[in-house]
């Protein structure tokens, strides 16, 4: 893909989300941050990618380390998503249950 | 699936995250906001399996059921007053996930070979640096924040000249990578230079901030794992790898902004390890000799302080003692202001109770929040709600501050910096121009410390030299939490 187009969306994408997250008050940082944190695992697609196309690759000289170095990013990116977006909706949904009890 | 389609998709995923994140602005909205991001990259899992053709590598789903094991073990268990390490420690596993995903695409194993060799090598290099930098300081600042690490900053001898001379042998490591496919072995030195010299970086940079200056430093990683990961999806020339870890570096970054700002201090005094206790007292945790003396405080002895700080003498302690509960059952309106020694006394839940009496009373109760009270950007907020405190009565300092001088009672519990007045008034002080919280303004002041010593900054708070109006209970914020209860009871 071009590299002039891959740079414009990166700096499209951080103006527009630093537009978005100014709203978040204050209140909610620590959900926000963490719910960016698990956002920032999604280097996962990279990963999968690395691996599955180091798996099924004809030359099978780097497939070896694909797995191994792949898998190892694999399972860290994961456990950052999985994590990451499980404990940000423990975390709201604490945030929450007092509206319903009012 | 064609490029164009995938290219669409992209762009609607991003979008997706993007609407997320801004219902994330609100609590009602916040929890459907977090499922539409989480939902969002699982589709784009699915979207890369599919535009990739490799649904069938099996060992795919293998690794991943590891990570949402671990991942999920963690979400289920940690405890809110750990989510700052947490936090931390997600960052670092990010980058380092980032890191190998640039290691491989320099080592051209697992991608699609392209025209553009010099950028991918470039990016991939940053990739790894970027994601190696945030794996080791982040893993330092869990190690700080779980209390592995000693809280203060470790300062080495020539710690500056370390860090600039790594920096510039990384700049120049990134800059040699566009030529190294031409030089034999210029692909592997760069990989073993660039891997060696940031996971040195990240360790020394982090080493040297000190535990209160954390909420910036897991901000300003926070940002560096989303760039990091937009970095590695140039190389890899993935498009969400890019937008969304664009997103996620500029929210780390506003986030750091809004810290500094809070804590009157530059990010670039942060990095370059100019902490307000070089050298000075930070009294952090439990210092045994005053466990058992603490309680006893409260009958009037003078404080033990500690060899630089004159122990400063408890005045009309006797006389609060029996007004305590008076003061307490004929308020009116109440500040609340809680900070990071509520939390390590654990307790929220008897703040909240006791919130509850005095509302019973008929006293209104709020909450005044200083941005940085606690370990990461609206921890407390977190904490309270943890203890069932409506957010409603959670405010932010500007919005409360001027309500000071119309109440009638403000109660601390384990906060000090933040709501230390010599802030406005001592310039000569590292806190001076930090905003803080007016609770001088107030009546009555109850505070619940654990001592008197200053606090993080090392900055002696003159409120206990108050003579009026003053009510200080020392030792563990529980113990003195129940005894006021008990009274009121």
């Amino acid at each position: 893909m071009n590299p002039i187009f891959l740079v414009l969306v990166f700096i499209a994408a951080s103006v527009v989300g630093y537009l978005i997250i100014k709203n978040v008050p204050s209140l909610l940082h620590t959900p926000l941050m963490s719910g960016m944190n698990a956002l920032s695992g999604i280097t996962l697609l990279g990963a999968v990618a690395a691996v599955g196309l180091s798996l099924i690759a004809v030359d099978s000289g780097g497939r070896l380390l694909g797995q191994l170095l792949g898998g190892i990013a694999i399972i860290a990116a994961t456990v950052n998503v999985v994590g990451g977006f499980g404990v940000t909706h423990r975390m709201l949904k604490m945030f929450d249950k007092k509206k319903k009890k009012l | 699936m064609s490029s164009t389609v995938y290219i669409i998709i992209c762009a609607l995923l991003s979008v997706a995250v993007l609407l997320g994140i801004s219902l994330m602005s609100r609590v009602k909205t916040a929890v459907a906001g977090n499922l539409i991001s989480a939902f969002s990259v699982f589709l784009a899992i699915i979207v890369t399996l599919l535009f990739n053709n490799i649904l069938e590598s099996w060992s795919i789903y293998l690794f991943m059921l590891v990570g949402v094991l671990i991942g999920g073990a963690f979400a289920v268990r940690v405890k809110m007053i750990q989510m700052p390490q947490l936090v931390a420690l997600f960052n670092g596993v990010g980058g380092l996930a980032s890191a190998l995903v640039g290691i491989l695409s320099l080592l051209g194993i697992g991608i699609i070979a392209g025209e553009y060799l010099v950028f991918v090598n470039v990016t991939s290099v940053l990739a790894i640096i970027i994601g190696l930098v945030t794996l080791t300081g982040s893993l330092v600042a869990a190690g700080k924040l779980h209390k592995l690490l000693p809280q203060k900053p470790v300062i080495w001898k020539n710690h500056s000249a370390i860090l600039n001379f790594s920096l510039i042998v990384l700049i120049m490591t990134a800059i040699f990578s566009a030529f190294s496919k031409n030089i034999s072995f210029g692909v592997e030195i760069a990989l073993v230079v660039s891997i060696i010299v940031s996971l040195l970086f990240g360790y020394a940079f982090a080493i040297r901030v000190g535990g209160a200056d954390m909420p910036i430093t897991i901000s300003l990683l926070n940002s560096l794992s989303g760039v990091a990961g937009a970095i590695a999806g140039m190389a890899v020339s993935d498009l969400l790898l890019v937008s969304v870890g664009g997103i996620v570096g500029a929210s780390g970054l506003l986030l750091t902004q809004i810290m500094c700002r809070a804590m009157n201090r530059s990010l670039k005094d942060i990095l370059t390890g100019k902490t307000s206790v070089t050298g000075k007292i930070a009294v952090t945790g439990k210092i045994p000799d005053q466990i058992g003396l603490s309680h006893d405080v409260i009958t009037g002895a003078a404080v033990p302080g500690n060899d630089e700080h004159e122990p400063i003498e408890v005045a009309s302690v006797e006389v609060s003692e029996k007004t305590t509960e008076e003061i307490l059952k004929s308020a009116k309106s109440v500040i609340i202001v809680p900070g990071y020694g509520m939390a390590l006394a654990q307790a929220q839940h008897l703040v909240r109770q006791l919130a509850d009496i005095l509302e019973a009373n008929g006293a209104e109760v709020k909450y005044a929040i200083h941005p940085v009270a606690g370990r990461m950007p609206g921890h407390m907020n977190v904490l309270l709600a943890e203890a069932d405190v409506p957010y409603e009565k959670l405010f932010e300092m500007d919005a409360v501050n001027d309500d000071f001088v119309t109440t009638d009672v403000a109660i601390v519990i384990g906060a000090n910096d933040v709501i230390n007045p010599a802030a406005r008034e001592a310039k000569d002080t590292p806190i001076f121009g930090m905003p803080v919280l007016n609770v001088d303004q107030a009546k009555e002041i109850f505070i619940c410390n654990y001592d008197l010593n200053p606090g993080y900054a090392g900055v002696d708070n003159p409120l206990y030299r108050r003579t009026e109006g003053l009510h200080l209970l020392l030792g563990d914020a529980k113990d003195s939490l129940n005894e006021i209860i008990a009274k009121l009871n």
